[in-house]
Parts: structure tokens; C-alpha cells; sequence
């Protein structure tokens, strides 16, 4: 077994309203940044013991499907290292 | 014969769910999420608050502790469950009910009453009103808009599964009168079985006289009487 760190980057799904990132948009523009876009995301950082890097992704992907993200609103990414 | 309030750490609307059940004569009582439902259980709420403290998405852990399994079991089994606010997000986190209920299209906080139009007056829930009547229920809540995927929407629109949409005093559905940005100013719904219903505003704040200016929410509790 290999010890692996996995980053779960969760984002709300292209389309979906974000109105926590709209505030922060605006809230910058207050403070006098220019901004085009604005998007924000959830980040997870896992550590994991698993005997091969897919594997990993696997166990990773599961939690992020089952737990982390709610696939109604929000699309992820995986991706694991050493 | 009794129905189960299930408390998670961070419940609040839990004891007003007890004494609007109570007021009506229906049997309750709480249930600690680490303990089994009684029973006798007859019917199932899960109350509103901030269970886990909304950490990760409002609803997102509860809907994954054990006891859910069994809300899970006696859903299928015909007893009646309802997801009152957070327990409309444990509810579709869960997978009880369709969609999902995240931040209000406003990004605040919204404490306010509503106007809701009765869509689907042949449910257990529903059967105290009139399709199309307009009734008056309070809304709590950070985390209300629904979303769905369109084709979904239309799918549960079809299927008659939409209970409530949030209107104008007069019965008129308009963007005006969604409080949160819902997809098609859904309130409230059935699961795939219509003893299972989850809905944000708070039918328990709108059923004792004293408490305010309206008891419309009587008659959605009354069906976990029956």
C-alpha cells in the first residue's frame, strides 16, 4: 500500500446561479479591482493508503460522487499523487 | 402509534414541530439521530435548523447518518415523511425527493412569510386545501432555491409531484414573488412516493393561532395524523 494525496476540486455546474461568487464579485469591484468573471470552488485535500494510484482516484471519485459534491448542482475533479 | 421528530445536533425547529403536532393531537416525540425510530412510528419529521451546522451543504451529513437509513426503509414502507426547511435539503441530499436546495438567488438570509399556491391538492399533505388556493406560511432560510435540471423540472412537473409554488397574494406566479430564485418557484414537492414530502417554509411557525397571523400550515401536518 502507497500513502497518496488526492485534491477534490467541487464546482457548481456551468449555468447553475452563484450568487456567493456574485457578492464577492461585486465586493471587489467596491474596493476598485476591475473583474470580468468570478467563479469560487470547494477544495478537499484527501490522504489515502491504496495500492495503486487508480485505486485511489477510485476510493476519491467515490467519495466525492457520494459526499462531497451533489451531482444535481456541482461537477469535480480528482487528481491524486504520490 | 407516534411520529418521530428526528433531532440532529444543530436541530432548532424541532420542539415546534413537537407543540404544533401536539396542538393538533397528533402523537410525537423526539428522536436522537444516533437512536433508532420507535416502533410505533407512524409518521417521520425531519425538522428544520442548521444540522452539522451546514458544513459542506446544508443537509449534506445528515443525510448520511444511520438513522436515515431507517427514514429510508419506512418512506418506502408508506409512512409519512416530511422535511420541513433543513429537512428539505436532508431530504433531497438524501435522495427522498428530487433536486437540490442551495444558496438564495439573493445571498442573504431571508425570514419572511409567503404566499404559496396550492399545487396538487390530491396528496396526503394537500388534501385541506383546493388546487390553485393560496395560503400563507413563514420561510427561514439561507439555502432555498431549488434547483433541477430542466428536463427533470418538466418531468416532475408532469408527474403532478409539485406540491407548492410561492406566488403573489392573488394566486399570480411571478419572479416577484419567488423569495429565493427557485426553479419555477418550486416550494415544495413529493418524493417518488407521495407519503414523502419535503418543502422549505415552516407549516409548524403557521399553525398556532397566537404565533401570528396565519395557521395555513395546519392541514400540511394533519397528514401525519392519519
Amino acid at each position: 500500500m502507497t500513502l497518496y494525496t488526492a485534491t477534490v476540486t467541487v464546482r457548481l455546474k456551468s449555468g447553475v446561479l452563484d450568487p456567493e461568487a456574485e457578492t464577492t464579485k461585486q465586493a471587489l469591484e467596491r474596493l476598485g479591482f476591475e473583474i470580468e468573471a468570478l467563479s469560487s470552488a470547494d477544495r478537499f485535500e484527501i490522504d489515502i493508503e491504496a495500492a495503486s494510484i487508480e485505486a485511489a482516484n477510485e476510493q476519491v471519485t467515490a467519495m466525492a460522487d457520494r459526499l462531497l459534491a451533489n451531482p444535481t448542482i456541482h461537477d469535480f475533479d480528482v487528481e491524486v499523487q504520490r | 402509534m407516534t411520529v418521530a421528530i428526528v433531532q440532529f445536533g444543530g436541530s432548532n425547529c424541532d420542539r415546534d414541530a413537537l407543540r404544533a403536532l401536539s396542538h393538533l393531537g397528533i402523537d410525537a416525540k423526539l428522536t436522537w439521530h444516533e437512536h433508532s425510530l420507535p416502533r410505533d412510528v407512524s409518521g417521520i419529521v425531519i425538522p428544520g435548523g442548521f444540522s452539522y451546522g451546514d458544513y459542506l451543504r446544508a443537509g449534506a451529513m445528515a443525510a448520511h447518518s444511520p438513522i436515515m437509513a431507517e427514514v429510508r426503509d419506512h418512506a418506502a414502507s408508506g409512512v409519512p415523511v416530511l422535511g420541513v426547511c433543513n429537512g428539505a435539503q436532508v431530504g433531497c441530499e438524501s435522495g427522498l425527493t428530487p433536486g437540490a436546495f442551495t444558496t438564495n438567488s439573493s445571498a442573504q438570509f431571508q425570514c419572511e412569510s409567503v404566499y404559496l399556491r396550492v399545487e396538487n391538492a390530491d396528496t396526503p399533505w394537500t388534501t385541506a386545501y383546493d388546487v390553485g388556493e393560496v395560503i400563507e406560511i413563514p420561510i427561514a432560510h439561507g439555502e432555498g432555491r431549488f434547483e433541477i435540471p430542466a428536463s427533470e423540472c418538466t418531468t416532475l412537473s408532469d408527474q403532478n409531484r409539485i406540491l407548492f409554488r410561492y406566488c403573489s397574494e392573488d394566486g399570480e406566479i411571478t419572479e416577484a414573488a419567488n423569495p429565493n430564485g427557485s426553479r419555477d418557484n418550486i416550494a415544495g414537492m413529493i418524493g417518488n412516493q407521495s407519503n414523502i414530502a419535503v418543502l422549505m417554509p415552516h407549516p409548524e411557525r403557521a399553525t398556532l393561532s397566537y404565533l401570528g397571523r396565519s395557521t395555513d400550515g395546519q392541514g400540511i401536518l394533519q397528514a401525519l395524523g392519519k
